[in-house]
């Protein structure tokens, strides 16, 4: 059942990189493995929302808060209670799906924009709970210091937990797009009207949508947890929630690995252009003005236009492959 | 099999609809023609569910089935396809109709076996039945309209339906198109048992093809019959047909 994927030429080249960041601790310094895993979770995050907005045109404009939900559930788990860490790892994700569901059961009945506007009070919501809730939260202060168990709590360790959650993640949203589900769902966004015309309940798939991408985000949560071992509200504040949109659209949002290359660059961009000015949003801002002007799809998408030029009929189809 | 009674359906204060009568019997061929604006499309739309009727009853294998939603309908056994070409740009034409194939199959929400094991056989055929074979790779959105037209109508036929619904299917066309697919829709009907109704500017193409055609007008129905009954009627000469 794999061997059609096992057979193309991309799974080479990613299995390639894969190997390479393996063995990325033994020559890099603890620094950047750090930064790197940070990538890798913010990547991860960026793939369940392009999931949405991607490849079902949902304009998920507060995804930050299922990343936050995840975070939080675990942290406090981790923190609070002595249940077992692998627990608290599930349970997170698990949160993040439900939050998921609940926000989606009402944001679904909304088109596009007003979609997203509902997402962002719904979201602000729980963004408030966190950030007042001081007795179970610690407000704006965060919870700090989070017991992470002991074989992942380096910073080699956590980094190898990272690339591996990643992978297969990665690996299981592959197989989510190049489904029925996945063909159903890019149907569906660009065109809901023919679809519910040949017997698709769009609305449903788009539920089920938000379910596995808000599912992904909560996995992202725990990851940053494992990473930094603190959770803090701005985790669901809506500025992280347009971070990952541009992401999303900076990588092209039409490609199945665009969402990465946009995570990891805002987050080096914010890491290194952080350090000497706190005003780097105001560079983000000019990437996102000529981002619309010169590369509306995205990096990716435009890569693909030219390396496939001569076949750029075959483009979109053959996206992920 | 189809059945419309007294149809009606209103935007604001304009009757789109206004008491409009239909009868599609299995295997027939059926044609619905009138002037622009004479709502057509819209009794299309009523009766697949895009849009609800204000009054009257749809009745489908003696079911009323004017209060279901689109997804629903299609289930019950009706496919269509729209007046301005309705396709997945993005997706391959391949891609277009297996979606609906994947629909009819109840297979849409597999979420972790390969697409492109399924439902290949089925969608090869339809592309075959419908002469879309070479393009199959290529991007919806890159075909020509006829092409796109035709693509349509392979959606609708991955529903596998019993009744089959073509809102102009040769609008916009040139004549060896339109003629092509003229050809196409009779041999879907004549090959595979199909019931189709479709609507129709072009009287040649409608006198020729239809075994029975309704005529609208502002709204309403005037006469439904077989071509000689209607091409005779006094009221249709009057109204639609003029000088002819």
């Amino acid at each position: 059942m794999f061997g059609e994927l096992i057979r193309q030429k991309s799974f080479g080249v990613s299995l390639a990189v894969f190997l390479v960041l393996l063995l990325a601790p033994s020559f890099l310094p603890r620094f950047y493995i750090y930064l790197l895993a940070v990538i890798f979770v913010t990547a991860l995050l960026a793939m369940s929302l392009n999931l949405c907005v991607g490849h079902g045109m949902l304009f998920q404009f507060h995804h930050g808060v299922f990343y936050g939900v995840g975070a939080y559930t675990a942290g406090l788990l981790l923190a609070k209670t002595s249940i077992p860490w692998w627990m608290a790892f599930v349970a997170g994700p698990l949160a993040a799906a439900f939050a998921g569901l609940l926000i989606g059961l009402f944001c679904i009945r909304l088109n596009k924009l007003y979609f997203g506007m509902l997402q962002i009070s719904l979201g602000s919501l729980i963004w408030a709970i966190a950030f007042r809730w001081y007795g179970l939260t610690g407000g704006d202060d965060g919870i700090h210091g989070i017991p992470i168990p002991d074989f992942i709590a380096s910073t080699t360790g956590s980094y190898y937990f990272v690339l591996i959650v990643l992978g297969i993640c990665l690996f299981l949203m592959y197989l989510i797009l190049k489904s029925p589900f996945g063909s159903t769902l890019q149907a569906i966004r660009d065109n809901p009207e023919r679809c519910a015309a040949v017997g698709i309940h769009v609305r449903h798939h788009q539920l089920k949508t938000i379910v596995i991408a808000t599912f992904f985000g909560g996995v992202a949560g725990v990851l940053f947890v494992v990473v930094e071992g603190s959770i803090f509200p701005d985790l669901l504040f809506w500025v992280l929630s347009l971070e990952i949109f541009i992401m999303c659209l900076l990588g092209g949002w039409f490609t199945f690995a665009g969402p990465i290359l946009g995570a990891a660059i805002i987050v080096s961009l914010r890491t290194f252009v952080g350090t000497y000015t706190e005003y780097w949003t105001l560079i983000l801002g000019v990437i996102l003005i000529l981002l619309i002007f010169f590369l509306p799809e995205g990096i990716m998408g435009y890569n693909y236009r030219q390396l496939f030029r001569s076949r750029t009929k075959y483009a979109h189809d053959s996206q992920m492959e | 099999m189809l059945r419309v009674e007294d149809l009606h359906k209103s935007f604001d204060d304009f009757k789109a609809v206004n008491g409009a009568h239909l009868t599609v019997e299995s295997g027939q061929l059926v044609a619905v023609i009138g002037p622009n604006g004479a709502g057509k499309t819209t009794l299309f739309n009523l009766i697949t569910g895009q849009l609800q009727p204000g009054r009257g009853r749809i009745l489908l294998n003696d079911e009323d089935i004017s209060k279901l939603p689109p997804h629903v309908i299609c289930r019950k056994g009706i496919a269509r396809s729209f007046q301005i070409a309705n396709v997945f740009p993005r997706l391959s034409v391949f891609r277009n109709v297996q979606v609906s194939v994947l629909s009819q199959q109840k297979l849409s929400n597999k979420l972790f076996r390969p697409a492109s094991q399924i439902a290949v056989e089925e969608t090869g055929r339809i592309l075959e039945s419908v002469g879309l074979v070479d393009k199959k790779m290529d991007l919806a959105g890159s075909l020509s309209h006829g092409d796109k037209r035709i693509l349509e109508i392979a959606i609708a036929l991955g529903n596998e339906p019993e009744l089959l619904i073509l809102d102009e299917p040769t609008a916009g066309m040139s004549p060896d198109e339109t003629a092509t697919t003229m050809a196409l829709i009779q041999r879907l009907a004549a090959d595979q048992g199909l019931t189709i109704l479709f609507c129709e500017h072009d009287m040649e193409v409608v006198f020729g093809t239809a075994q029975s055609i309704m005529v609208m007008q502002q709204g309403g129905t005037i006469v439904q019959g077989d071509p000689q009954t209607v091409r005779h009627n006094t009221e249709v000469q009057e109204a639609y047909l003029g000088d002819e």
